[in-house]
This record gives structure tokens, sequence and C-alpha cells, in this order.
């Protein structure tokens, strides 16, 4: 059963940017896009232990501060080297000023 | 053993057990760093309020485009020139010239757009990669990975790729490379291996699968080219060919080891602090233009996505947490040089650069379990 979790406030996110949510011990990303939609993504690069969150978000790409992986963040594919595993995704919808992921 | 470290001229010493240290990527102390925790550690990293952080993460095609314009037509001016004067011995300065701007300023661009951080557009970045590359004889996949390493593990024993001075330091090596002997001639030999559809042991370790076919891809297409390069010196009965394809990456190398030595020469091995093991030296602007301010080298490592010019600003933003820069290169030798004689006889020996005040000590207790053989009483 899909289990909604409170992840941030919309204005904790700025447009082209991201940011980190930890939860049950797990981390993730939470994006906001140029054109104001929400994106979640586990918030470690495949390629190594590094969090996205210290990344760099351009259109919707997001690279990773440390070697450059990048993915695109709407569907987790990866998108050049060093990042050759896709990054798992999830469900986003906003609830007032609330941003919420879908866990499984 | 003695264990020695020096601040800024004050040295100290202690006693531990002697090692031999293994920089094979298979050996023994790549399995060590594995099991203490050194391989893929959490680093230090100053604190930079992402709103700074992001500003200074933006990518512009801008001065990369001004620089490789500049770059690109300094060489063809001198190449035409050197051609046209040739075999005047008044063709030497430009040759001298055209072989900086191959066989040096070659390895910046490599660098940075490896990390794709010079250009905005994507395509730039990976166009400049590939000719860069192709003048530093670094093959562009097998690199790329390596330097990936070398930013995971960065003069991690046994785990990073390039680290350029071992210890003990083979200074016979290091004046060879200076003219790319070593390095050129390992790369012939790596590209041969490669162009035969083989890949060394170290590479398979660190290029992945799915990688390994665009290697040999390279490497062949690369010896096509060296190929052709020998025909015409062959047909024309002159060298010129090769002053202008290859030879370059013997003359002209100078500047990329004169300045890449001091990258990490003399600094700290298996620690997790950048401030440790790497070297941030004020350059005069030709030499920062050759090397695309890679001197900031503390800083590339601790924010590799901030872009060559943006990092005279990051510099100015997080120097109150860093040791204080070398003001000279010629300053960062006379640091350098005496660590290296001193290493010939004490390899555990190295440079601990004194923190200003204001920055956040070094974690001893955090490096010491990690790093017996470099902890100072």
């Amino acid at each position: 059963m899909t289990q909604w979790i409170d992840a941030c406030a919309v204005e904790d996110v700025e447009e082209e940017d991201l940011i980190r949510f930890d939860h049950d011990g797990r981390t993730f990303a939470i994006y906001r896009s140029p054109d104001d939609v929400f994106y979640a993504t586990d918030g470690l690069c495949t390629h190594e232990h590094v969090h996205l969150a210290d990344g760099l978000v351009m259109d919707h790409i997001i690279e990773c501060p440390k070697h450059n992986g990048r993915f695109d963040y709407r569907t987790g594919e990866a998108k050049g080297a060093p990042a050759c595993i896709n990054l798992k995704t999830y469900p986003v919808k906003v609830e007032g000023d609330r941003v919420l992921i879908a866990l499984a | 053993m003695s264990t020695f470290e020096i601040s800024r001229g004050e040295i100290s010493s202690s006693t531990s057990v002697p090692r031999q240290r293994d920089y094979d990527l298979a050996g023994a102390d790549a399995r060590r760093a594995v099991e203490t925790g050194l391989a893929s550690a959490e680093w230090y990293h100053t604190d930079v309020p992402r709103k700074e952080m992001k500003a200074l993460m933006q990518r512009s095609d801008r001065a990369a485009i001004r620089d490789t314009v500049l770059w690109l037509g300094a060489m063809a001016v001198f190449a035409a020139g050197a051609v046209f004067l040739w075999p005047s011995l008044w063709a030497l300065p430009l040759f001298l010239a055209y072989g900086v701007l191959y066989g040096s300023a070659s390895d910046s661009r490599w660098h940075e757009c490896g990390h794709g951080t010079a250009f905005k557009t994507r395509w730039m970045n990976d166009a400049v990669y590939q000719i860069a590359s192709f003048m530093i004889m670094r093959n562009p996949v097998t690199w790329r990975w390596s330097h990936a390493r070398h930013h995971t593990d960065t003069i991690i024993v046994g785990r990073d790729p390039e680290i350029a001075v071992m210890r003990p330091p083979d200074l016979a090596r290091l004046i060879l490379n200076l003219f790319g002997i070593i390095d050129v001639w390992h790369a012939l030999i790596d590209m041969a291996r490669n162009a035969s559809g083989r890949l060394s042991a170290a590479e398979k370790d660190f290029i992945p699968q799915m990688e390994q076919a665009k290697v040999i891809r390279i490497a062949r297409i690369w010896g096509a080219i060296y190929a052709a390069t020998a025909a015409v010196a062959i047909a024309t009965g002159s060298i010129l060919p090769f002053l202008l394809v290859g030879g370059p990456r013997l003359y002209g190398a100078w500047h990329h080891v004169m300045t890449g030595l001091l990258q990490h020469g003399g600094l700290a091995e298996d620690v997790t602090d950048h401030r440790l093991n790497s070297r941030t030296v004020l350059m005069n602007p030709v030499s920062r233009f050759i090397y695309w301010n890679m001197n900031y080298h503390v800083e590339h490592h601790m924010f590799p996505m901030v872009p060559y010019h943006a990092l005279p600003k990051l510099h100015e933003l997080i120097k109150h947490d860093l040791p204080a820069p070398n003001p000279s290169i010629l300053d960062g030798y006379r640091e350098m040089l005496p660590a290296f004689l001193r290493q010939l006889r004490y390899d555990d020996y190295f440079i601990k650069r004194a923190l200003p005040p204001t920055a956040k000590p070094y974690r001893e207790e955090f490096h010491a379990p990690a790093n017996p053989l470099s902890a100072v009483d």
C-alpha cells in the first residue's frame, strides 16, 4: 500500500534546485523543476555514496557534486559516465503548501 | 623509523612502525584502505551556504569559448609561423610556444572538460575533452574513470591511480617527465595494448565493463592518426609532422609537470581532508591561463563542480578555512623539493601546513587510526 510522506514545504525548494530529505533511515532528493513541478529520487548517487543534494540542477538534469554523474530526475535515467545505473524515482504530489512523496 | 611533519618551518618527529607502501590498485594497501574505511570515505568540506555554492557552480560558455579560441588560435598561429620558418632556428621559439600549448595546456583542458564544468553546452565540453585527451595522450575513457577515482580517494595509497609522486620519490622519473619521456612511453604502450583489444588489470579494476569497448576503439583511432603522421614524415623525409603531432607532448610537457607536481607533492597520504593533501599556489596570469586555474587545487578538490573560472571567487570565500596559499610557483618548490629529498631517507615524512586561527582544525583523531604512520606526537 502506498504511503504518502510529508517531505517539505513548497517554499523549501527553489525553482531549478533540490533539497535532501531523510526519512526512516533512508535519504531522498526532492526537486523543483524550472516549470515548477516537484519530483523525488533516491538521495544518493548510484555511482558512489554521495548526496545529490549538494549537486547542480540544470533544467531536468541533476549532476552529482563529486564526479558529475548526470541523471534525468524526472525518470531517474543515468545520462552519462560515471553514472551508469538509473536512480530510483518516487511519485510526488503537492497538497496545499506541502510536498508529499509516495513510498511503497 | 621516524615520522616528521612540518608546519611552515617547525619540524617534529615521532616513532612508528615501518611499512612498505603498496601503490598497486590491487595490492595490500588497496585492501587495507577498504577495510579501514579510507576508501570512498566522507571528506571534510568547508561550510558554504547553498545559495552561494549554487551561484559558484553555474556553468557559462562565455569564458571557456574565449579561452578555447585563444588557445587553439594561438596554436594555429605559432604552428603556421614555425612551419613557415622551418628549418631556420627562428622556428624554435615558435615551436616552444606551440609545444607548451599542445603538451601542457591540453592537460588542464582535458581535466576541466573531463569534469564537464568548462562549458555550459555539453557537446563543447565533450569536443574539447576529446581533442585535449589526444594531445595529452590520455585515453579519454580510461582517464575519465581514473580521475573519478582520484577524486573519490585522493592520495589514498592503493586506491588513487593518479598519485604523481609515490614515496620514496623517484626523482629521475620526475626529471624525465619534464620532457614527457616516461609518460609518453607508458601512453604508447597503453595505446598499443588497448588497440590490440586488451586492458590491464588496473584498467579493468576502475573501468566498468560496459565502457571497456570504447577504450579499445579510441586507441585504434589514435593509432591510425600516429601511423598517418609517420607516413607523412617518411614520405616527406622530414621530422616536421612529429614536431606538430605527438612530439609537443614531449618538448612542451614541462609546464604541466611543473604545475602538476605542486598539486599534492610532499603532502600527506591517507587522509580525508583536502587541506592536508592538496596545495593552492598563487601564480602568474600566463601560467593560470595554461593551467586553467587549477592552482586553486584545495578548492577544486573540495568542490569539483565549481568551474575553473569561478575558482578565484571560491578561494576568496573559503580561504579563512584553508592553509595560506603558496605565494608563487617558486615558493611552492621551496617547500616541496626539500620534502622530496627528505622522503628519500624517511618515506613517512610529509609537510603539514598550518591553518589560520579562523579555520576548523584538522581532525587528528579521525585520521590517526586510519593512518598510524603519519601520526605525530
